[in-house]
């Protein structure tokens, strides 16, 4: 049970007993809140008193008379404002002036409850300031965090693009300097390295420039019926030179059309990411099956390696930025570490699910179940 | 006798150059490509100094590794080398007396300085 802070800032008494009992067994819930909000009642009888229990206690809120003994309640507003306190400030006054009411509200002062008030006046005032403290309060946190986020994201993005670039000057400075010698088959190792880390780098702005596209509000699909084998198709005939490279096989098990409503774009980059990971994190010899399959109210895009496999543990990261497994097996497999957090994003567009199973030594599949019901 | 320098990075590129440059300032070398090997690494070999890179396995191995290395042996010297600086305004000073305190490295570098100012580097550290 959480509780916001009341102050009653009032010099009759009757009026600060009146709240403590209106509100004694209050409690008001909101479908967003996850526990209801009960009230503490504080009192102060001058706007004295009042300042000094705001700095104190840090109400949540403050029910504010304007006439008082000595400092006016206005004075206590422009107190609270001053200090950019995060507290709702509510004028109760019997002689609320059009002069008074427009400097309070200039001041920060949210509402007014006219002197004298019934108990359901009081509570449904102090029910929707509560709504809009929470929801005021939520946003801030959702912001914060968010920023944090955004700003975890670049530091480590950073640390990616930084990494490659000081990787390829290093090897071209110790050829600058001819460090083994005048033969260039000397430096041939640190040619095919450089290379390497320049195309594990073009991966990563191609990957980033996807997740740009995504990430920016409202991303332009283009949707329409298609059908998604005919897309898998395509996404395979893309992977499978890679894919002999790395002696895989790729097998489409599905042939007959299953159509779908989508933006071909984005379930080619399903599919592209999911083929690419099954082909890269394989075994010699191994091999990738892709299968589509139509369910009631739903189409199962599944791709199934025989690959290295994953832990539980190194199952649980999959899904975040820049997260890439790191250990033995797949030291030198390269990759930006975005591939499924941009696959998780479109997927979420679709409102669709992903599924993974693994064995380590055995294989992964993944399956992304798209729901085809729009109803 | 040759001072032994324990190379610890993620980055195969990163971790052969600096093998390199530091085996030509005329020390012997062991490398580990992370936190898990260079730990493996200090239970049975004390080096003279340490290089470690900071965002490994997680994004403060370094320092968990630079704690976990002063803990063993308070007196060899730690340089925490990193690209993360400029770009992301995270900055570590670790002469500030705040940072001191937990941040267990004599040294911070970036990873783009050149040979001739590591190895100076180096020697002050090792009092040379």
């Amino acid at each position: 049970m959480a509780s916001y802070k009341v102050l009653v800032v009032d010099d009759e008494m009757g009026i600060r007993m009146g709240t403590r009992r209106i509100l004694q067994n209050f409690k008001v819930d909101y479908p967003f809140m996850d526990e209801h909000i009960e009230y503490v009642v504080l009192e102060a009888p001058t706007g004295e008193d009042a300042i000094e229990i705001i700095d104190r206690e840090m109400p949540d809120i403050i029910l504010l008379d304007n006439k008082l003994p000595g400092i006016q309640g206005i004075e206590v507003l422009e107190y609270v404002k001053k200090k950019l306190y995060d507290i709702v400030v509510v004028m109760i006054t019997s002689y609320a002036s059009l002069e008074l009411a427009v400097k309070a509200t200039r001041d920060g002062a949210y509402d007014f409850i006219p002197k004298p008030f019934t108990p359901q006046e009081l509570r449904s005032s102090l029910e929707n300031i509560t709504k809009q403290l929470f929801l005021k309060r939520m946003t801030q946190k959702m912001n914060k965090e968010g920023k944090l986020i955004r700003f975890q994201f670049l530091s480590v993005l950073s640390h990616e693009l930084k990494a490659p670039i000081n990787a390829i000057e290093g090897y071209l400075k110790i050829m600058q300097e001819r460090q083994f010698g005048d033969n260039i088959t000397s430096y041939n190792e640190m040619i095919d390295r450089s290379l390497e880390r320049i195309s594990g780098m073009r991966s990563l702005i191609m990957d980033l420039l996807d997740l740009t596209k995504i990430e920016s509000g409202k991303p332009v699909q283009h949707m329409q019926l298609v059908d998604i084998t005919k897309i898998a198709g395509i996404s395979v005939d893309t992977m499978r030179p890679y894919a002999i490279q790395k002696d895989v096989d790729i097998y489409l098990n599905t042939k007959e059309p299953v159509m779908m409503e989508a933006d071909a774009k984005e379930i080619e980059i399903i599919f592209n990411n999911l083929i690419s990971n099954a082909v890269k994190y394989n075994k010699q010899g191994g091999r990738v099956d892709v299968f589509v399959q139509q369910e009631k109210n739903k189409i199962k895009l599944r791709v199934a390696d025989s690959g290295i496999g994953m832990t539980e543990e190194e199952k649980s990261t999959l899904f975040q930025d820049f997260v890439r497994i790191k250990n033995p097996k797949t030291k030198h497999i390269t990759g930006s570490g975005l591939g499924l957090s941009i696959l998780k994003k479109i997927v979420e567009m679709y409102h669709g699910d992903i599924e993974v199973e693994s064995i380590p030594d055995k294989g992964t599949t993944f399956t992304i179940i798209l729901p085809t019901d729009n109803s | 006798m040759k001072k032994t320098i324990l190379i610890v990075d993620d980055d195969m590129d990163y971790l052969f150059q600096m093998k390199m440059k530091v085996e030509q300032f005329g020390f012997d070398t062991i490398t580990a490509d992370g936190q898990k090997e260079a730990e493996s690494i200090i239970e049975t070999v004390r080096p003279d100094l340490a290089i470690l890179d900071l965002m490994m396995e997680s994004d403060d191995s370094g320092f968990i590794l630079a704690y976990k290395i002063k803990r063993m042996y308070p007196d060899v010297p730690i340089i925490i080398a990193t690209a993360v600086t400029a770009e992301t305004g995270i900055t570590f000073d670790i002469n500030s007396d705040e940072n001191k305190q937990w941040i267990k490295a004599d040294l911070f570098l970036d990873k783009g300085i050149r040979a001739d100012q590591l190895q100076r580097e180096i020697n002050k550290l090792l009092k040379i």
